[in-house]
């Protein structure tokens, strides 16, 4: 398979003007908003670090308080599974449904199923499957993957929505008003949630000490999915494990201030056991991520609280817009991530980015990001994912870079503008350059030739 | 007397030699005396920077060998400086990469920290500004506040030092570190969002009426020059080096 590229995915993007421009202020409004939260709270760095040494401690000590978990989780009436892979942890939800004959499931958001694949995996086995999150049922009828993790279809203007609505559900295409899309989905979603007889969540945090999940949303829809029906499947991944409710406190004051600049959800709501007469499983997933653990550079991604301040802050992000990582996880978080699971499909992906900071900045448990993405891209060389032409522009580069005489006729013989660009500009785009910006002039005499001809003696110029 | 070697980034040496010479010159000015190693090249961070770090190999080697002997390297690129500081592994470890990475300064770094000058009593610049600094500065040397860090004092070490000179003026524009775009290569591998970055970096400067562009990065300006050419607009780009050596417009 190529790997994704991104490059192209991004300039397609672009070259939409009206969806680019709203993307980027609408993110950029995120950021501000987040800014303003983290400003109201005069500790907020010292929360960032406490989030960040929790995060740390409890992936240093992942298999005890995983055990704890179950543990507890058993004890207050909750089936625990554990999936090592994708595959096995879809497997085992189709058993649950299958086992209890049903054939409609109702979930709220999760990006684990969709790291996993789980909805074309239950439709193939003739579930049908109801997103309640706004954002995620809109993609999930334009059948697309989520442009971003926290607002999935945010890439989509009113306009998009309503066309779709009109498609799909016969509503007024030309009626824009979000308040009127979003009564056209509740009264068509509404009765599949009522009439459910199961219902998925993810989970935001996995609270080893009392056994709960904890689920954070601004719909309520993750109340809808895992109350109405009697069987509640909840999705978490291993690494979403943190040792007690006290330290749960600190996640949520960072976790919406981060991603909305929300003080907290509307709704932050703490599944610890099954209601009478219902029944709860939890499905702890794996898929790659005790193998990220073991890996000395990568494994603080597994710190990440999916709230997306990443995606909001990255100039690349906003002005590429998320379905152009061809990735489950977008933006800085994405490019870190993806990587470990498939390395050649995911490989230009480190390349998307200025190396700017501004992700590592914002990441309320502090992963160095942009440090990460520098990382990969050794990598990518190590494991010969870069491209041909490129390493052998760079073999040049380092040729004439180390050599003073082949630096000198290299600069100062070349006389086009467009030559004068060093070749490591050029290497695989001819004149990528000079498509949106103009080459810069060289200069009549180099630095070096200003200096041989002004500030050196006759008896030392020989020699320069 | 304070001696000090010069390194010109192979981008200020071929397309903006100016830079290097008000570089030059105002660290004369200043007392230092400046030593220009004729067998200088660059650092390796292009190679580097694309992760191409077998390719960097022998051009980090070649520049540590140069300038490894020195108690001072100065250089007018917060690119560069931050390479050379804090990424400078593709070569093999030697007592002179050590003592490069420790021993390099960004031109700024070096007036405001080490000179500690304030004053550019030679200079007058009375016109409005609009100055970009960039991420490596930023976010790799501390030379400024960073915007998400919002608990953090408010400082800009290259604004600090044109205040120091005579009718300098400052205008604010939105979003005022974010990234222009440049980039290093991927300017060139990204370019239809490298361009855009540089497009909306210009439109909000150009919302502020600035009568030119600074930065103590050039390759950031080399790229919102490509930008600002291309778009038909004539606003002078300028080193914060040409101004406090007494640049006029």
């Amino acid at each position: 398979m190529n790997p994704i590229d991104q490059a192209k995915n991004a300039e397609a993007f672009l070259a939409d003007t009206t969806h680019e421009d709203r993307l980027d202020k609408l993110l950029w409004m995120m950021r501000m908003r987040r800014d303003a939260a983290a400003r109201l709270v005069t500790e907020w760095e010292e929360l960032r670090t406490l989030a960040s040494e929790i995060k740390e401690h409890t992936l240093s000590n992942l298999a005890e308080y995983l055990e704890q978990f179950e543990a507890n989780a058993k004890a207050n009436g909750v089936i625990v599974h554990w999936a090592t892979d994708a595959h096995e942890h879809n497997q085992i939800v189709y058993d649950i449904l299958a086992e209890n004959r049903i054939e409609t499931l109702i979930k709220s958001k999760s990006m684990l199923t969709e790291e996993c694949e789980l909805r074309p995996f239950l439709e193939r086995r003739n579930i049908r499957v109801t997103e309640t999150d706004l954002g995620e049922r809109i993609q999930q009828l334009d059948d697309q993957p989520p442009g971003h993790i926290v607002g999935p279809s945010i890439h989509k203007t009113t306009k998009d929505v309503a066309t779709l609505f009109s498609q799909k559900y016969g509503s007024d295409p030309n009626n824009e008003d979000p308040a009127y899309l979003a009564g056209v989905m509740r009264d068509n979603t509404r009765p599949d949630i009522l009439h459910a007889t199961a219902g998925m969540t993810g989970a935001n945090f996995v609270v080893a000490e009392t056994g709960a999940i904890v689920v954070a949303t601004n719909e309520g829809n993750a109340d809808l999915s895992a109350h109405t029906p009697k069987l509640h499947i909840c999705s978490a991944g291993i690494e979403k494990i943190i040792p007690t409710t006290e330290s749960l406190a600190v996640f949520i004051r960072l976790l919406t201030r981060s991603a909305t600049g929300d003080a907290i959800t509307q709704y932050t709501s703490s599944f610890r056991g099954p209601r009478k007469g219902a029944t709860m499983h939890v499905v702890l997933v794996d898929n790659g991520r005790s193998e990220r653990l073991g890996m000395g550079r990568f494994w603080h991604s597994l710190k990440c609280i999916r709230c997306a301040a990443c995606m909001n802050t990255c100039p690349v992000y906003r002005r590429s817009g998320g379905l152009s990582y061809g990735a489950t996880y977008m933006g800085p978080i994405g490019i870190i991530v993806m990587p470990t699971f498939d390395v050649r499909k995911y490989s230009e992906l480190p390349f998307a980015s200025t190396l700017n900071g501004s992700c590592s900045n914002v990441c309320p448990v502090k992963i160095d990001i942009h440090e990460q993405i520098y990382g990969w891209r050794e990598i990518m060389e190590a494991k010969g994912q870069i491209q041909v032409v490129k390493k052998a522009a760079m073999r040049v580069a380092d040729k004439v870079l180390s050599s003073p005489e082949l630096y000198q006729v290299s600069t100062t013989a070349l006389s086009t503008t467009l030559d004068l660009l060093p070749h490591f500009a050029i290497y695989n785009r001819l004149n990528a350059w000079g498509k949106h910006r103009d080459v810069p002039e060289a200069a009549l005499e180099t630095f070096h030739q200003w200096y041989k001809n002004h500030r050196l003696k006759a008896n030392e110029v020989l020699g320069l | 007397m304070m001696e000090a070697a010069l390194m010109i980034p192979c981008y200020i040496d071929v397309f903006y030699p100016q830079v290097g010479i008000a570089t030059l010159e105002l660290l004369e000015r200043l007392g230092v005396d400046v030593v220009y190693p004729k067998e200088q090249t660059c650092c390796g961070q292009p190679m580097a920077n694309s992760g191409c770090y077998q390719e960097a190999k022998a051009t980090e080697e070649h520049c540590a060998n140069v300038f490894g002997s020195f108690e001072y390297v100065v250089t007018p690129s917060g690119s560069c400086t931050h390479h050379i500081r804090n990424k400078f592994t593709a070569g093999a470890d030697s007592p002179e990469r050590q003592r490069l990475s420790k021993n390099t300064y960004d031109l700024i770094e070096f007036l405001h920290d080490v000179l500690k000058v304030r004053e550019f009593p030679w200079a007058t610049f009375e016109h409005k500004v609009a100055l970009h600094t960039s991420c490596s500065a930023i976010r790799g040397l501390n030379m400024a506040s960073m915007s998400e860090r919002v608990h953090d004092a408010v400082f800009s070490k290259p604004k600090a030092l044109l205040s120091g000179v005579p009718g300098i003026q400052f205008v604010d524009f939105d979003r005022v570190d974010e990234c222009c775009g440049f980039g290093g290569t991927f300017s060139v591998t990204e370019e239809a969002v490298a361009a855009k970055m540089g497009y909306d970096k210009l439109a909000f400067m150009h919302k502020a009426s600035p009568d030119c562009i600074v930065s103590s990065d050039m390759s950031c300006l080399m790229h919102l020059q490509g930008c600002a050419r291309r778009q038909k607009q004539e606003i002078p780009f300028l080193h914060v080096a040409e101004i406090l050596n007494g640049v006029s417009l």
